[in-house]
């Protein structure tokens, strides 16, 4: 429908909208979080769902305790090698659609545990993720700018188009000898071809 | 109060009699062979009563040595701490373990051989801790190279 007409419409008093605009308005402003934390990021959190930064206002304050309620896994913090595992099944088990925010620079690239021999190197190596929030860790507003976004990709999706869009389960890596295998998911992360900083894998290949 | 350093390895070696330690930076370096019955004496002992160990950690020293390192205090005269060293060699580090003397410092023992692969003989159950089992080398050692290190 043409803009003129609809705000035509509106001076009349007759409000017009699409099905889509209006479901996905109810959907993104009811997305229900999984309630974990794993390091220090979750504390920021847990200020973004308290009185003075009130998640709530965004429709977002219900964390639910089982990830068969829940459609927004915030991953807020490092993720130790020792509990990507429990991460990915984690996700596996919410209902679609799903959706993930990585907070914090540890859940998006490893942050400064980078180089350790512990940490995974960003949970996108085996989960999709829809926001990265960068920041160590990110405020608040941060966080309500990452659910914001996440808002807006919700809303610029037709209803159907992402009702019937299944993510389904990812595998869940293992325990292996050095760390995780296998060390990413093919289908949501790939080995960067040129790495930016050469000084580090002088004389190095590209095997990840 | 607790006597100096110097004192104390005086009074601990007129105690146990073909123990010989020195006094190195601060602490008190003992020999692998003597360490529970150093550690014995120093909490049985009413004068030292050094009855909790508050931490029990290594250093790596490559390419020939693992010291592990004992922070040791009293609750009961509250004084400590008191630091002892042990320097194990490197390609083969065993000491006996001192959980039968504190319990806590089981999970300790733990981690260390986890982290640096020193072996506690007579520890109740020794396995790793931290990392899972079936993970392979020690990752505190200084020569441990982590995987992906060249991955973004």
């Amino acid at each position: 429908m043409d803009e003129g007409l609809k705000s035509e419409l509106q001076k009349q008093g007759v409000f017009v909208t699409t099905w889509d605009a209006l479901v996905n308005w109810g959907r993104s402003n009811s997305i229900w979080p999984l309630q974990f934390g794993l390091a220090c990021c979750a504390i920021e959190m847990i200020a973004t769902a308290a009185s003075r930064y009130d998640i709530a206002r965004f429709g977002s304050e219900i964390f639910r305790a089982s990830p068969r309620q829940a459609d927004l896994m915030i991953v807020a913090g490092t993720v130790t090698k020792k509990m990507a595992p429990q991460v990915v099944r984690l996700y596996n088990q919410m209902a679609e659609p799903k959706y993930v925010i990585s907070m914090g620079a540890c859940a998006t690239s490893g942050g400064p545990f980078h180089t350790g021999y512990n940490v995974l190197k960003g949970i996108d190596r085996y989960i999709p993720v829809d926001v990265y929030i960068p920041g160590c860790p990110p405020t608040p507003q941060a966080l309500l700018e990452g659910l914001t976004k996440l808002q807006e990709k919700i809303r610029a999706r037709s209803m159907g188009a992402a009702l019937q869009e299944k993510k389904g389960e990812y595998p869940v890596p293992e325990y292996g000898k050095q760390g995780l295998e296998p060390r990413y998911h093919p289908d949501v992360w790939q080995p960067p071809t040129q790495h930016p900083f050469d000084y580090q894998r002088a004389g190095g290949g590209a095997t990840p | 109060m607790l006597p100096s350093l110097d004192e104390l390895k005086s009074s601990l070696e007129q105690l146990l009699p073909g123990v010989s330690m020195a006094v190195e930076g601060g602490s008190l370096v003992v020999p692998p062979k003597d360490v529970t019955a150093v550690c014995r004496c120093l909490k049985d002992t009413d004068r030292f009563r050094l009855d909790y160990v508050a931490n029990l950690t290594a250093v790596d020293y490559p390419p020939e040595r693992i010291e592990v390192v004992y922070h040791l205090c009293s609750m009961a005269h509250k004084h400590g701490p008191v630091t002892l060293r042990v320097k194990l060699d490197r390609l083969n580090p065993v000491v006996d373990s001192v959980t039968p003397i504190w319990r806590a410092a089981e999970f300790q023992e733990r981690e260390v051989y986890d982290l640096f692969g020193v072996r506690f003989a007579g520890h109740p159950d020794l396995r790793r801790i931290l990392m899972w089992e079936g993970f392979e080398g020690h990752p505190m050692r200084k020569d441990y190279v982590p995987e992906d290190q060249n991955v973004l």
